[in-house]
């Protein structure tokens, strides 16, 4: 991690009544940062935070919105709960994992995409939904999907 | 019918400060404020306020389980984590009226002498996060909220915490647990987080729309919120009605209303004007309903009468094509997903359940599969850690039971 990002996680620390409380926090800041949480800064993160290693990486390996695994630069996660599912998410992830020549948990050549599937994001009344990265989309389609995913391209380009 | 947790949000500007202020906002404060705090206690738990999170446990109740002993801190946690599939209600207050959320947590905790709090939002929510920490910044600015709110002396001081994809820490433990930087792993209770709940100290975990519905309390008696709903079920509930209707969405009704005229009158009916097959009624956790069954009241105790629970009033609306062998295989995935791990039968017991409801979906199961879930069922009931297992138990299981044919008919 970077001397920014150490500094930011060095104030966390200090906002909490309990430094063990800046470690969600600490976790997704690497994660939004770099797109993933790699070894070495889980080893620097429990230096910085005196924790036991074993405590950071039991933390970090636990929840689905912390990857230990380098994922695309653009994160797709596809809503598969129940509610999506049955209002097209299935065909939705098809969809994509065609377009992209991926499938769930790859990373496109380029390192620009990787495609999941997810459990249900909270938008079940306007479904189905996907997330990217930290922005979420609901009432997605496949004509919406393939704009989002050129625009991407576009930007990237 | 007058609203008491979606009143503002058609209002243009809705989040604004100005605007919450100019529709009444922070009277309920001001006027708690100059109660003593035991009063406000007796006022919330006369006017029966129950949860809105899933358990339905008395508020009043939950805050007269605090130790009497004052001096040490306690905490007062809004849980925002709103994981259970098929709820999205308490993004809506968030989103559009979050000082409605941060008045009745701040009235909450000068209720049991909190002076921090945490709202733990779930992390996929980031814009919604985002909403609530600029409306806190506001409430701060004005006083409303932080040291000395309106010239008190009483401080309550809160951080948004987000969450990192997890529904287990949607459990009021495991969300202290969370909290405290581990592993998102539901304690062992007692003892219950009134005791020892976040650091040890005495804590309570409150859901965004019992919070939210403790202004009107204040501002309007415990005798006006009780003119909404039923005994044993006062007040409203926002409904999150989606999946097979004409108009998905959160609409807010008294307790009680008919489960009927939510989908047939408030959400326009069954789409493309099939027929309705099934109906999940609050939340996936809920025990299916099947069509013939949805004329009840939603309230606490008719559907447990019926055999299923309110939950979180999200409801789940299935038309005729949906096959159920499906849903359950969706259900089965996502329980066996999010299941801590920490207790073997919720761990391997949704594992199992998925196993054989996958096996059963891709029609390669036999009669003695569709045994083996309901057995598995009946072991996992009662016997996890939190209530989870039983979550997961109760909602695959009432697939295969009510729905046995068409389970049946794939392994034939
Ligand atoms: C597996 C599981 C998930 C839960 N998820 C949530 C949730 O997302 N939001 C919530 O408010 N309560 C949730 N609960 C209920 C909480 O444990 C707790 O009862 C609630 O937050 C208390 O607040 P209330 O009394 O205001 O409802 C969950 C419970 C379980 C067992
Ligand atoms: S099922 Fe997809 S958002 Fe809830």
């Amino acid at each position: 991690m970077d001397n920014k990002a150490k500094r930011h996680i060095i104030k966390l620390v200090s906002r909490f009544p309990s430094k063990e409380s800046a470690l969600l926090p600490a976790l997704a800041l690497l994660q939004k940062k770099y797109g993933y949480i790699a070894e070495d800064d889980l080893v620097e993160l429990s230096e910085i935070m005196n924790l036991p290693e074993a405590r950071v990486f039991s933390t970090a390996s636990f929840y689905s919105m912390l990857s230990l695994k380098k994922t695309g630069r653009y994160h797709i996660q596809v809503c598969m709960n129940v509610v999506c599912s049955l209002l097209n998410g299935a065909s939705l992830l098809s969809y994509i994992s065609e377009k992209l020549g991926i499938r769930e948990g790859e990373v496109t050549p380029d390192g620009l995409f990787s495609l999941a599937s997810v459990e249900c994001l909270g938008s079940c009344g306007y479904a189905p939904a996907i997330q990217i990265n930290m922005e979420h989309y609901e009432n997605i389609s496949i004509e919406k999907v393939d704009g989002l995913i050129e625009a991407i391209k576009k930007k990237e380009r | 019918m007058e609203k008491i947790l979606s009143r503002n949000i058609n209002v243009p500007d809705s989040q604004s400060l100005d605007v919450y202020i100019k529709r009444g906002g922070y009277d309920a404060l001001k006027k708690a404020l100059s109660l003593p705090s035991e009063k406000v206690i007796s006022i919330v738990a006369e006017s029966g306020l129950r949860g809105r999170g899933g358990a339905g446990f008395p508020a009043g109740m939950k805050w007269k389980l605090l130790p009497a002993d004052r001096t040490a801190a306690r905490y007062l946690i809004c849980n925002a984590d709103e994981g259970e599939p098929g709820t999205f209600k308490d993004r809506q207050i968030i989103e559009l009226d979050p000082h409605l959320l941060i008045e009745g947590m701040t009235i909450a905790a000068y209720a049991i002498g909190a002076c921090r709090g945490f709202i733990y939002i779930r992390g996929e929510y980031d814009w919604i996060a985002r909403v609530l920490v600029r409306a806190l910044r506001e409430a701060e600015d004005k006083g409303f909220s932080g040291v000395d709110i309106l010239n008190s002396g009483h401080q309550f001081c809160i951080d948004v915490f987000r969450g990192a994809g997890s529904y287990i820490c949607g459990e009021e433990t495991a969300l202290i647990e969370s909290l405290e930087g581990k592993a998102g792993r539901p304690r062992l209770k007692p003892p219950f987080p009134a005791a020892f709940g976040l650091y040890g100290q005495p804590t309570v975990v409150q859901n965004v729309a019992t919070l939210a519905s403790i202004p009107f309390i204040i501002n309007m008696g415990p005798d006006v919120f009780k003119s909404f709903g039923k005994p044993r079920s006062y007040g409203t509930m926002l409904f999150g009605i989606c999946g097979h209707v004409n108009k998905s969405g959160v609409y807010e009704y008294p307790m009680g209303t008919s489960l009927k005229k939510l989908i047939y009158e408030v959400a326009g009916g069954i789409k493309d004007n099939k027929k309705l097959k099934a109906v999940i009624p609050g939340g996936l956790s809920a025990p299916i309903l099947k069509a013939d069954e949805i004329d009840i009241e939603m309230d606490f105790d008719s559907l447990i009468a019926a055999g299923s629970i309110l939950g979180t009033g999200g409801i789940i609306v299935l038309d005729e094509d949906v096959s159920i062998p499906f849903v359950a295989q969706k259900a089965a995935r996502f329980f066996a997903h999010e299941s801590c791990g920490q207790c073997t039968p919720c761990r391997e017991g949704t594992s199992m359940l998925k196993l054989l409801i996958d096996r059963i979906a891709a029609a390669e199961g036999s009669l003695a599969d569709i045994e083996q879930v309901l057995r598995l069922c009946r072991y996992i009931k009662g016997s996890t850690l939190c209530a989870m297992g039983d979550a997961a138990a109760f909602s695959v299981g009432t697939m295969v039971k009510k729905f046995r044919e068409e389970f049946e008919a794939l392994v034939k």
